[in-house]
């Protein structure tokens, strides 16, 4: 019998609890706890361990899920984001001509990337703003080092503009996952707590006007400086929105050095 | 709704179920699960069948490493906040576990949950974690071990104080 017996290692001892033993190999586990109380005393003290966080935190599974986690109504956002961005896509272009800001002689966006962008910049705006607790990675007092650390992310030099001659104060920063990668996402508060965002990221385009999209309850205007798609986000109150959206863009135009801007046509 | 759509709404409370034992706080769980779902429905054009369940269950563990990451370069410690207690059951055991918890590291915490809460295998966890079996085995060891420590050592002077 001795003989027979081979050494039990950690690792078995711990898949044998967990069922994830080898059929072949639970006879002779058990075997060895019956002659190594040390081990046996592991294995019940592990099984114990278990059954503690499953009578601690089994019973949420039963709990009903809160209405912010229903999928239909966060495809329903997210559809309506799309359409209402493939809407004013179109809408852009037909207007764009009559209506459009071409301070820089602008070019025109590539229809994806500002669909793209405001559907992404949009859904951010709606995610994190109703946030109360968490609206923010990075706090804005620390200005420096949020621009420094999304610059370095996002792989483009940018500012979060000082919005306070429009009565914003920045809450902070957060980094996102965007169309084209690494995205940063400024959030400002208004004194009676309305909150702003913008929503920056790389864009093969070169520079665009400001452009308008409408959604449910939110709004947004795009445009492009010097390679870097922004998206100011805000409650849908269009000249309110355009003000705020006019002095980011006028202080990131400012800021973009004159060899990383296209020659206007 | 599609089936993609019914998966991810099936997972729903065992990703509750995990991000509340993960974070130990019902708040910030659900902002995790939230930001789960808005990021899977996003992708149902990148997800090419596999398995929806185990998909899901990697994005909140990333999601929940880079928030505490997120946390740690923070200057500022904010406490983890128990609100969740009265869910533990009447014996002493249950209060510490929690606790025990706390004291992990992240992957052990997730890998022990994973396999103990969630009932997936080693191999699914090692996929979840991108890391070989070894290292999700050795993970649940030291996880175990610790957890041991922390009740055998820590449950005493608990008592003491009451």
């Amino acid at each position: 019998m001795i003989e027979r017996e081979q050494i039990v290692s950690k690792d078995e001892l711990n898949a044998f609890v967990d069922g994830e033993l080898p059929a072949e190999r639970v006879a002779a586990v058990e075997a060895w706890l019956a002659t190594h109380p040390d081990d046996a005393m592991k294995v019940a003290a592990w099984r114990q361990q278990a059954e503690l966080i499953r009578a601690r935190y089994g019973g949420v599974i039963s709990e009903k899920p809160p209405q912010r986690l229903n999928v239909e109504r966060l495809m329903r956002r997210r559809y309506g984001a799309v359409i209402g961005a493939v809407a004013a896509t179109i809408a852009a272009f037909i207007v764009g001509g009559v209506a459009g800001w071409t301070a820089h002689g602008a070019v025109a966006a590539s229809p994806s990337d500002l669909a793209l962008f405001t559907t992404d910049a949009l859904d951010a705006y709606r995610l994190y703003t109703v946030e109360v607790r968490h609206p923010v990675e990075v706090p804005g007092d620390q200005r420096p080092h949020l621009q420094e650390w999304l610059s370095k992310r996002v792989g483009s030099p940018l500012r979060a503009p000082d919005l306070d001659k429009v009565g914003l104060k920045l809450v902070g920063g957060r980094l996102l996952p965007g169309p084209t990668g690494a995205t940063a996402f400024f959030m400002y508060e208004g004194p009676s707590g309305e909150r702003y965002t913008l929503y920056c990221g790389r864009t093969k385009d070169q520079q665009t006007a400001l452009r308008y999209t409408q959604g449910a309850r939110a709004a947004a205007y795009y445009w492009v400086d010097a390679n870097v798609a922004y998206v100011l986000s805000g409650p849908a109150e269009q000249d309110r929105l355009h003000a705020i959206a006019q002095s980011a863009y006028d202080q990131i135009d400012q800021h973009t050095p004159p060899q990383n801007r296209q020659i206007g046509g | 709704m599609s089936d993609f759509r019914e998966q991810i709404e099936a997972a729903i409370p065992a990703l509750r179920r995990y991000a509340r034992a993960l974070t130990r706080n019902a708040e910030i769980a659900d902002d995790i699960v939230q930001d789960t779902l808005v990021r899977a429905l996003r992708s149902e054009h990148l997800f090419h069948g596999g398995d929806t369940r185990a998909w899901l269950y990697t994005i909140l563990t990333n999601l929940n490493r880079n928030r505490l990451r997120s946390l740690s370069r923070r200057p500022v410690v904010m406490p983890i906040q128990d609100n969740d207690a009265a869910t533990g059951g009447p014996e002493s055991g249950s209060r510490d576990i929690g606790r025990a918890l706390d004291e992990l590291a992240e992957d052990q915490r997730s890998a022990l949950l994973l396999v103990v809460l969630e009932g997936l295998t080693y191999r699914e966890v090692a996929e979840i974690q991108g890391v070989p079996i070894g290292t999700v085995m050795s993970r649940l060891a030291r996880a175990r071990m610790q957890i041991k420590a922390y009740l055998d050592g820590e449950r005493p002077a608990l008592r003491r104080v009451k």
